[in-house]
């Protein structure tokens, strides 16, 4: 009979699995991973929930969370999908959130208010730390990031959108 | 009466939507005039490509057939894709694309924000995810058409000529579907005829402030619900499906 350590020890083992785009970053840092319990047939279930739709890790994740629990002597883990509750930014960690920023990443501000877009006022630059950045492109080199520069130390550098 | 295929229907209509804008944005890859709008195309039409897999998957699995969003995607025929023509138009140039993005993305953000009250739990999931997502698209369209609409004479001039052109289209979006009205009565899906007036109330004042006219146009015949396209669908379908039909059942 699988018991409550058993699912803890999954949980921990699935929450270290890497985001294969933002290494820095594990899925338990990300918010993703929403749960881990029982299925109606008895096998463990590990339930995530992808970023963006189109997130291409999405299957590259499920996988690796199978082979991780598989190497930790879980081999029968399946991995479910859920889009619902949606998938926010507000859910990445206070680790994650500094990771983010050590690995040279901004990471996201949080949301104000209900509006469609919502915008930070001010993105600060992980290198130097100044305030004063502007934005290159709304859409940067993956899905979940945008491209700003810094106007202070002239860097370039990824910021986390807030979403 | 809310029956499953039925669902199935109203999922493969917005799948195919968001499966054919994509396919269309895509194509601007390399193309478009500068690095990063090559990336934010690109990036968006990932969103739409991720909301078209878990429609047509959905739409497989309610219609009973066993199809699989592959399926769907790459052996249907043009008559039996359900997509608004607005999404399969070959567009000559960039201030045309803008003019088209800035449309559909405002009918889709509309769409989908009241589609999360969906009574059926996989449409209202869907929408709660990509209602964030298309809300930054509608954004970024709407930055580039005051850039564009309040530049210079000619993009001024391009951009104006960039909504005549896809004007016409935009009518279908509106128009009363039988499919989409009995499920709305049923509070699963939204009646799209409905969503007009919140369309053009986000529309008004971005085009004015981007000094461009609204444009005059007479609607187009339309048809996409029923499987009636434009000449031009044909050839996408070809580019899109060409290498799942020359090697069926490849994988990578």
């Amino acid at each position: 009979m699988t018991g409550p350590a058993e699912l803890a020890g999954v949980r921990a083992v699935a929450g270290q699995v890497p985001d294969p785009e933002i290494p820095v970053l594990t899925i338990a840092d990300l918010g993703i991973l929403r749960d881990v319990d029982l299925s109606a047939d008895g096998r463990i279930q590990v339930t995530i929930t992808p970023t963006y739709s189109g997130c291409p890790a999405t299957d590259t994740i499920s996988r690796d969370i199978a082979a991780a629990c598989a190497r930790h002597g879980w081999p029968d883990v399946t991995v479910r999908i859920v889009l619902s509750p949606a998938w926010t930014t507000d859910w990445l960690t206070d680790a994650g959130k500094r990771k983010l920023r050590e690995f040279g990443t901004a990471p996201p501000a949080r949301r104000g208010g209900p509006g469609p877009v919502p915008v930070p006022l001010s993105v600060r630059c992980p290198r130097c730390g100044s305030p004063d950045t502007r934005e290159v492109s709304r859409f940067g080199s993956t899905a979940c990031k945008a491209l700003y520069a810094c106007t202070s130390c002239q860097e370039h550098f990824d910021y986390f959108k807030a979403f | 009466m809310i029956t499953q295929p039925a669902i199935a229907g109203y999922a493969l209509q917005l799948g195919d939507d968001a499966l054919i804008m994509a396919q269309r944005l895509s194509e601007w890859i390399s193309r478009a005039p500068e690095l990063e709008e090559d990336v934010a195309l690109a990036n968006i039409a990932l969103d739409l490509l991720g909301q078209a897999r878990s429609l047509l998957s959905y739409a497989g699995a309610m219609a009973g057939h066993g199809h699989s969003e592959d399926d769907l995607a790459y052996f249907r025929d043009e008559r039996d894709f359900t997509n608004l023509q607005i999404t399969e138009l070959a567009l000559a140039g960039f201030g045309e694309e803008t003019a088209r993005l800035l449309a559909f993305s405002s009918y889709q953000a509309e769409l989908y924000q009241r589609l999360r009250d969906s009574r059926d739990e996989t449409l209202a999931a869907v929408a709660a995810r990509a209602a964030k997502e298309v809300a930054y698209h509608r954004d970024h369209a709407t930055q580039w058409v005051l850039r564009l609409g309040d530049g210079t004479e000619e993009s001024h001039r391009r951009m104006q000529a960039g909504l005549a052109r896809v004007w016409p289209y935009t009518a279908e979006m509106f128009r009363a579907d039988p499919l989409g009205q009995a499920l709305a009565a049923e509070g699963v899906a939204v009646d799209a005829a409905q969503l007009h007036p919140a369309w053009a109330g986000y529309l008004g004042p971005v085009l004015s402030e981007a000094t461009l006219a609204w444009p005059e146009t007479v609607a187009a015949p339309g048809g996409g619900r029923q499987g009636v396209h434009t000449e031009q669908f044909g050839h996408l379908l070809a580019e899109m499906q060409y290498l799942a039909r020359c090697h069926p059942g490849a994988r990578w």
